[in-house]
């Protein structure tokens, strides 16, 4: 039997978010182990035999004999082992376009945590301007032409996950940040409700609460040279 | 006869030299409308076609496509330069990953303030020679083939090379210590479609400069 994926990187969501969220979409159980301190790190980071962190970098996944990195890399090649890549180059590229610019989004809020206090709540209202001027009214308007409870292809994709991620994250900090999209309301309900998705966002999954305080300082330890 | 492809973008290196670099590598003619004015870009926003709003945009195949490395990726696969099945395409984005990396940094460092820029850039120029280019060297070491990954030359080799040149235009000596990237660099750059490219005339744009610089802040507004 094949061993389960392997994810190193700290106790917390970060870049690796995306990462948890995909596979447990997929229904693929994986383990983990948390970087707690930067000789941990370092450790990963000298050994020699088989160039464990490619570019000194995590996120990094054991998976199918293979260390991988880049978080974009990750995810597109558990997309594409588990059939949620859509399926031609044409439904792959409209996912990929959608995944990039989500993306984009979720970095500010995989960012904002690090910021300078007097920055953070600033960064709050760009982030929602962000979402709303720039990134929903797309996804609302994919939905509202074709109808269907995908983004793309009429089934499930990592365009699809990586969106409601990053929804449900900015709902944490802008609780009415869906409030002119009823597309992407009822989207967030259908996606949520699916069985593997449901079980992910139920309490004792891997899905990592929000970064407080302790995972800041955990980061800087870490990372700060 | 199919239209050629056509990239929408500033006048310069940026986000879309890579998309440059593989189209010419892949033997592909292209046109470009060159954004030069708020008002054009504000036009091209206007009329729908910019997804999140945003440049690069590629018209290609009936498709407009935005999103750098979703155009790359589609590209990539396009022309066949993206491996022959998903653990050689794995690594090949892997490898592009890290080579788009270093490669925004220096783009991104032509828009701080001088002072800032210049301990960026040797900071880039430490990265590439302590973090990326040992990589490429031991990856080329150790299978001791002509490219980084399945014998065969794909968008991996493509990035390298560019990223390459883009440090060398930092600091002229970066690959003294990478006897195999030297090679690497003679071997990639000589595959006649690269070749082309690279010579005086070609669609490749030069370094940032100041003016370009002024162009892209006035647009974007930042």
């Amino acid at each position: 039997m094949a061993a389960k994926p392997k994810l190193h990187y700290p106790n917390g969501r970060g870049r690796m978010e995306s990462v948890r969220w995909v596979l447990a979409a997929a229904g693929v159980e994986f383990d983990e182990e948390f970087l707690e301190a930067k000789e941990q790190l370092q450790k990963l980071q000298k050994l020699q035999d088989g160039n464990h962190l490619l570019f000194q970098q995590v996120p990094m996944v054991e998976i199918d004999g293979m260390k991988l990195v880049q978080t974009r890399s990750i995810l597109h090649y558990i997309a594409d082992k588990h059939h949620l890549f859509g399926r031609d180059l044409k439904e792959r590229t409209l996912i990929d376009m959608y995944v990039e610019g989500t993306l984009d989004l979720l970095e500010l809020i995989i960012m904002h945590p690090f910021l300078k206090p007097d920055d953070q709540q600033k960064e709050v209202v760009n982030m929602a301007q962000k979402a709303i001027i720039r990134y929903f009214p797309v996804f609302e308007k994919v939905l509202r032409d074709h109808g269907q409870r995908f983004l793309v292809g009429n089934q499930l994709s990592l365009a699809d996950i990586i969106l409601l991620q990053t929804i449900l994250a900015l709902e944490e900090k802008i609780p009415n940040i869906l409030s002119a999209f009823p597309h992407l309301q009822e989207f967030t309900v259908k996606i949520s409700n699916i069985a593997t998705i449901k079980k992910f966002l139920e309490p004792g999954s891997k899905k990592k609460p929000p970064p407080d305080d302790i995972y800041v300082r955990t980061v800087y330890n870490i990372f700060m040279p | 006869m199919a239209t050629k492809p056509k990239l929408y973008y500033f006048r310069g290196r940026g986000r879309m030299e890579s998309i440059r670099w593989l189209l010419a590598a892949a033997g592909v003619e292209f046109e470009e409308e060159f954004i030069e004015t708020a008002e054009q870009y504000e036009k091209l926003q206007k009329d729908g076609r910019l997804l999140f709003g945003q440049v690069p945009m590629v018209e290609i195949d009936g498709m407009v496509l935005t999103q750098t490395r979703a155009i790359l990726s589609y590209l990539a696969a396009k022309y066949d330069l993206y491996g022959k099945d998903l653990k050689e395409t794995v690594r090949i984005n892997m490898y592009a990953d890290g080579t788009l990396d270093l490669m925004l940094m220096i783009a991104l460092a032509a828009f701080k303030p001088p002072a800032e820029k210049e301990e960026d850039l040797a900071l880039i120029v430490q990265k590439a020679q302590t973090r990326y280019f040992p990589v490429f060297e031991k990856i080329l070491k150790d299978h001791g083939q002509d490219f980084l990954v399945g014998n065969k030359f794909s968008w991996a080799d493509l990035q390298l090379l560019e990223a390459i040149l883009m440090v060398e235009e930092l600091n002229a000596s970066v690959l003294s210590d990478f006897r195999l990237l030297q090679a690497f660099k003679t071997r990639i750059s000589n595959i006649p479609t690269i070749k082309k490219f690279l010579q005086p005339g070609s669609q490749r744009q030069p370094p940032p400069d100041s003016h370009y610089v002024e162009v892209v802040r006035s647009i974007l507004h930042f």
